[in-house]
């Protein structure tokens, strides 16, 4: 599914954080959102899964305006604090994301997507006895399991070191690409760079690239 | 939703726990009060049902219903013999049951009687006969049952009414033979044990063959007993005397002609069992009503405690509910969570109380004879029941309402912003 930002502009107060931003991301297609902290990646990400509203302009998947159940049913979303749902374990969480999105659970799927992700080991574990890696992996096996279209990450590396940001990204861009799902990657660590093929940058409220 | 309101209240175990706790006390507290106040009076009105007066000698009304009907105090006193034969002869009245007491076994009181008292209570016989000659007795289903007496035993009664609590008399030279065994009727009667009023008096040495050449010669002349001597309440007699009558009315006008004349003509009193009931449940109305309000105060301390726990979570979990909102979940599903938390910690504090109470009139009952004696057996739920538990069920979701409004207006992308 394609996605179709056009025309963002928004505001907090004052501050004018999005200025007309427009970009398209082709279905299955990889990029990286480089900008500085608070250049308003996180803010443009949460335009862009309906999460909040602009002040101006649309943001379209597969020609459908993105509100709540395009959302739940075709974007997987990865945070860098805000993980796993704390009471549950991980593959508690797993399922739950898969009720969530579209109703019902594939346990087999869990599996697999733990498998897939080398922490099969850790299913049964609370997120608060996870390491960071652990939990990072976890969180994209949760936003994986519903079967996106778009997978979106803020800042999924900046809190692990120099070894694991490569390892993850590696692991985000496969995982997307097994899936079928378009990646957009929102960072501020140009190390990730080299892995992406297209690096748009956040600049001013503006995006170029 | 309902396995991640579960997940959620495992999560603080502590907290859920003394929620849940206070709950179950308050509830059973409350279903112990209930089942006290509606088994006693079911029970009190099943074993004053069919007698509309009680003679006795004079005293406490109180004293006198409760030692003549359901056998939980000590008699007023006694009257005389003849006033049995006297009241007998009232038009007015249709049954008169005579009750000759004093003795006990093992704790079951011992009643002289005729077979009016088995009519009265309409009691069936499972085994046996009933007791037609000298020291023939017929048992209550429950002191079969507890003293594993059988047919054609002997046992011995002893001076007083509680077990181990008497004179220490043992009537050793006239035992009684158990001729029958009651069915189950739910009345007092299952727990006493039946003989004739010429029985009772035999045990304690009181002569009675003048009665029957009274009765002999009454029989002959047909006229009216006019031997109206006073009865000689509180005084230990060796005549033989009676320990109290149970009167049937034939017709609604006897309940005023009656009363009035064994009050005005005769020593003896006229206690009706239905207002003495009713005196007796004011009382115990009234101390329950104390205890009943202090239990709901608690249920409402419970009820804030889960208001307060849920609304720390509601701020301590903003993160997770802007997660799962994120994930897919609409406001209404993250407020249904929260409100199931409540609802979820209330039904089994509500449960746990219920089953609490019930288990511990098992126990108690055991341990104190009265209750036994009022009949109050462990698992009869009332069905007061099941609207206490929902109150409680309802307390636990408007606890929950406030914090579940709050967490229902998350906005996840603020939430996001802020972590």
């Amino acid at each position: 599914m394609q996605l179709e930002v056009s025309g963002i502009g928004l505001s907090y107060g004052d501050t004018r954080v999005l200025r007309d931003v427009s970009l398209v991301l082709d279905s299955g297609e990889q990029a990286l959102l480089l900008g500085a902290s608070g250049s308003g990646k996180s803010s443009l990400l949460n335009v862009i899964c309906g999460l909040q509203t602009p002040d101006s302009g649309t943001v379209t998947l597969g020609d459908q305006p993105v509100h709540d159940g395009v959302r739940k049913a075709h974007i997987g979303i990865i945070f860098q604090t805000l993980r796993l749902v704390s009471a549950l374990n991980v593959r508690a969480n797993l399922l739950l994301a898969q009720r969530l999105a579209n109703g019902v659970q594939n346990a087999a799927k869990v599996d697999e997507t733990l498998e897939q992700l080398g922490i099969n080991h850790r299913a049964k574990a609370r997120p608060f006895e996870l390491s960071q890696g652990e939990a990072q992996r976890a969180a994209i096996a949760r936003a994986l399991v519903v079967s996106p279209k778009l997978l979106i990450a803020d800042e999924p590396t900046s809190a692990l070191d120099k070894g694991n940001t490569k390892v993850v990204a590696e692991m985000l861009i496969e995982a997307a690409r097994s899936a079928g799902a378009s990646l957009l990657i929102a960072t501020h660590d140009d190390r990730l760079t080299s892995q992406f093929g297209r690096t748009l940058m956040l600049e001013n409220g503006k995006v170029t690239g | 939703m309902i396995s991640l309101a579960l997940a959620y209240l495992r999560d603080r175990p502590l907290t859920t726990a003394l929620n849940v706790l206070l709950l179950a006390i308050s509830v059973a507290m409350l279903v112990l009060l209930l089942q006290f106040g509606e088994q006693a009076r079911e029970r009190l009105e099943r074993d004053a049902a069919g007698v509309d007066l009680v003679v006795g000698a004079k005293g406490s009304p109180l004293q006198l219903i409760l030692s003549s009907i359901f056998h939980i105090d000590q008699p007023t006193g006694n009257i005389p013999h003849n006033s049995l034969d006297r009241l007998r002869s009232n038009p007015a009245v249709s049954r008169v049951v005579p009750l000759a007491l004093g003795d006990n076994f093992r704790g079951f009181r011992i009643v002289g009687t005729d077979a009016t008292f088995a009519q009265s209570y309409s009691l069936e016989l499972a085994e046996g006969a009933q007791f037609d000659g000298p020291m023939q007795a017929v048992i209550g289903s429950r002191v079969a049952e507890e003293t594993g007496a059988q047919l054609g035993q002997r046992f011995i009664g002893n001076h007083g009414f509680a077990n181990g609590n008497g004179d220490g008399q043992g009537h050793d030279h006239a035992p009684f033979e158990t001729v029958g065994i009651l069915a189950p009727s739910g009345t007092v009667a299952d727990r006493l044990i039946l003989t004739s009023v010429e029985s009772v008096w035999d045990v304690h040495g009181i002569s009675h063959d003048h009665l029957e050449e009274d009765q002999e010669s009454h029989d002959h002349d047909n006229g009216e007993t006019t031997n109206a001597s006073a009865p000689q309440s509180h005084i230990p007699s060796l005549e033989p005397d009676l320990t109290a009558l149970l009167v049937t009315y034939r017709n609604a006008s006897a309940a005023i002609r009656v009363p009035a004349m064994v009050n005005r003509l005769t020593e003896m009193q006229a206690a009706v069992p239905a207002i003495e009931t009713a005196r007796l449940l004011e009382l115990l109305d009234a101390s329950i009503e104390g205890i009943r309000v202090f239990a709901w105060l608690l249920a409402a301390t419970g009820g804030l405690a889960i208001f307060v726990a849920l609304l720390n979570m509601a701020r301590g979990r903003e993160g997770d509910l802007a997660l799962l909102r994120v994930m897919g979940a609409s406001p209404i599903q993250v407020f249904a969570t929260v409100i199931l938390e409540g609802v979820i910690a209330a039904a089994v504090g509500a449960v746990a109380g219920w089953i609490g109470a019930h288990a511990l009139i098992g126990i108690v009952r055991s341990q104190f004879a009265t209750l036994t004696d009022l009949g109050l057996t462990a698992w009869a739920p009332v069905s007061g029941e099941a609207f206490l538990i929902l109150a409680v069920i309802a307390i636990g979701a408007l606890a929950a309402l406030i914090p579940a409004a709050q967490v229902y207006r998350i906005d996840p992308a603020r939430v996001l912003a802020r972590s």
